[in-house]
């Protein structure tokens, strides 16, 4: 098994690899540092809800409601930000993370303490959290001459030549790595989604684990959705609508079960790159960017069906070197 | 523990006992719907004068047959256990396929007859790719639900198709007659009627709820599980075209953003009309009763000028409402039984 999920990541660094070789022999531009840096800055954002989304899959939920968090806690930053500039930056950082965590806190009381399951729990507090942006803003963008210009360097500031956006991104990625691998809890979520019965009678909790997953998931797309606001300097009703669909796409790329119970932290921030780099490719080559979501769409698909295949072929072989 | 116990004896006395049967009625999801119903329609009488017009009812249909006739399906697929979230995207690229024959200068029937075969198709794409390869069908229908809906993009940009032929405005703007009876809720009435017909009445119907209920179970009895799934998801396709014809007949324009939304939208309806997400449970009437609800709902709240983005917090609020009451009055239903039955 262990080899197997091995070869999983190297397949996709080698997938990776080819995309990238036949784009910039396409065009040289695309190889360029300006632009590697860009498509990391681009997909910097991907990789970080991709993970909070990776957490709540791994427990066989999905969180439809990430993109949604993010458009009302950058609403709720930004909105903070233009009604009194004077505010310290660590604050309406807080902020955001604070209304992240709430509103994950809240899908996580739906879906762990009562029950409801986690793609009805979400597609209704999509609605609700979208619906709340409208009342919060009165329908009105924010725009970057309403931001102060601390808030909008929030991403954008360098650290050794490198914008903090890629900072943050590579911090998410290292905790994740330590919580998923090295805590009790980590190793719990896997625990939870490969069997749920057998998880419950070694003693793991399971509505505090999902409670816990979907806050976490909630805290990290409200951090997103400041950077996304903040990066893009404009907050509005639609924030990143769609997103969630890119970040389950990314997880399922990067050889996440759907069914819960398998995947690796490595194989959700490949999966997002390989995207990334598909959406920038299509900007080099100069197709239409209205092909964009029908490629995702299909690579979506064409992962989806190629993980049952090799899930169900290693089935097999187990079940075979049994029998011998 | 105890309730596993009864034998058939007691469970004829239980039924007997007329409070019990009173609380069983009352306890009905159905009947907790017509109350909803009964509620909305009286407060919106209050607050408009314009809501208890037979004209003004009739009319404000249009705005929630489409979705009726695919809910009909969706129930279908909810109580076998899967669920669809590529309806949407299905309406919008059968609406594109449509605006295209229509620009190639195809009359009204053979437009109706595109926008049915390719909603067909796509759902048999999704029903072959569920049943095949032994996907769950939230992961085959979010990948669909991007790769229809980017087709459609990727076919119209930002252009759209605004150019039907005459007549092809009937079928989503017409009236039966000279009355003020739409054709749209007609269709929506008899497909109803059948849908109701096939999951009560028959034997597809009874296999549908099988599989929802234990899915291997229902293998072992022999039910031809997939067979059943695959034409569940393609029909529900069926739908979506028929949909598709009716929605662009009504605006009369096609834009690759079509539609955006439905499938939450008709989710919500089959949700609240007590079909359980877990599969195998709930009624035909129980999705009609909350198509109407939700109808009514939406046009008293138009008429108070309520925005839409407010009233989806409403109807994201009604959806999890619907699924946590049912589930504090099973808790309920059999703490009442246990008494019930210390009684006797």
């Amino acid at each position: 098994m262990k080899d197997f999920l091995k070869k999983r990541e190297v397949t996709l660094v080698g997938l990776i690899a080819l995309l990238f070789l036949a784009v910039s022999l396409r065009s040289p531009a695309f190889a360029s540092l300006g632009n590697l840096t860009d498509i990391l800055n681009d997909t910097a954002l991907l990789i970080m809800v991709g993970l909070a989304q990776y957490l709540v899959i791994l427990t066989g939920g999905i969180d439809l409601s990430v993109a949604s968090i993010m458009g009302l806690s950058g609403m709720c930053a930004a909105l903070v930000n233009k009604l009194d500039p004077t505010m310290p930056i660590p604050l309406v950082v807080l902020i955001a993370l604070g209304a992240g965590l709430a509103m994950g806190a809240f899908n996580g009381t739906l879906v762990g303490l009562a029950g409801i399951s986690s793609i009805i729990a979400t597609l209704g507090t999509i609605s609700i959290y979208r619906g709340a942006i409208f009342l919060m803003s009165g329908g009105e963008w924010i725009s970057a001459h309403e931001m102060t210009e601390g808030f909008r360097m929030i991403p954008d500031a360098k650290f050794l030549g490198v914008s903090a956006i890629i900072w943050y991104m590579v911090l998410v990625v290292l905790l994740f790595a330590w919580f998923m691998n090295l805590t009790r809890t980590g190793r719990e979520i896997y625990a939870l989604g490969g069997n749920k019965t057998a998880a419950k009678y070694v003693g793991i909790k399971d509505k505090k684990v999902n409670f816990l997953v979907f806050s976490l998931s909630g805290l990290v797309s409200g951090f997103a959705g400041l950077l996304y606001v903040a990066r893009y300097a404009a907050a509005q009703n639609d924030t990143a609508s769609g997103f969630e669909l890119a970040t389950v796409a990314a997880c399922v790329i990067g050889g996440v079960s759907i069914a819960g119970g398998s995947g690796t932290v490595m194989g959700v921030v490949l999966g997002a790159i390989f995207l990334g780099i598909i959406n920038n490719a299509l900007t080099v080559i100069n197709l239409s960017p209205f092909f964009q979501m029908a490629i995702q769409g299909f690579v979506i698909l064409a992962a989806i069906v190629a993980n049952t295949i090799m899930a169900q072929r290693s089935e097999r072989l187990a079940l075979a070197r049994r029998v011998l | 523990m105890e309730k596993t116990n009864i034998n058939e004896n007691r469970r004829f006395d239980l039924g007997r006992d007329f409070r019990y049967r009173i609380f069983s009625v009352l306890m009905k999801w159905e009947t907790v719907l017509i109350l909803i119903l009964t509620a909305v329609v009286i407060t919106n009488s209050f607050l408009s004068p314009y809501f208890l017009d037979p004209v003004n009812l009739l009319d404000t249909t249009f705005n929630f047959s489409e979705k009726a006739i695919i809910a009909l399906l969706m129930a279908f697929v909810i109580i076998a256990g899967d669920i669809d979230i590529s309806v949407a995207s299905i309406v919008a690229l059968s609406s594109v396929f449509m605006g295209m024959a229509s620009a190639a200068g195809a009359d009204a029937p053979t437009l109706v007859v595109i926008g049915l075969l390719s909603g067909l198709a796509m759902g048999s794409l999704n029903g072959y790719l569920i049943t095949k390869f032994k996907i769950p069908s939230i992961a085959v229908t979010l990948g669909t639900m991007s790769l229809f809906r980017g087709i459609a993009y990727a076919i119209l940009g930002d252009q759209a198709y605004t150019k039907y032929p005459e007549g092809f405005d009937f079928f989503g703007q017409g009236y039966i007659g000279d009355s003020p009876i739409p054709f749209e809720l007609v269709l929506m009435a008899v497909l109803a009627l059948g849908a109701g017909y096939i999951l009560h009445r028959t034997s597809f119907g009874r296999q549908t709820y099988a599989i929802g209920c234990n899915l291997q179970a229902a293998r072992f009895s022999g039910v031809p599980v997939d067979r059943i799934r695959f034409q569940i998801f393609a029909v529900t396709g069926l739908f979506c075209g028929l949909a598709s014809v009716l929605l662009t007949s009504r605006i009369l324009s096609t834009r690759p953003n079509i539609g955006t939304g439905l499938e939450f939208e008709v989710i919500t309806i089959v949700i609240l009309g007590g079909i359980a997400i877990t599969g195998g449970e709930g009624t035909m009437i129980g999705v009609i009763l909350s198509t109407f609800v939700l109808g009514f709902l939406k046009f008293g709240m138009s008429l108070l000028n309520v925005p839409g983005r407010v009233m989806n917090i409403l109807t994201g609020a009604l959806l999890i409402f619907a699924i946590l009451v049912p589930m504090a009055l099973k808790g309920l239903r059999n703490s009442v039984e246990m008494k019930a039955q210390k009684k006797l």
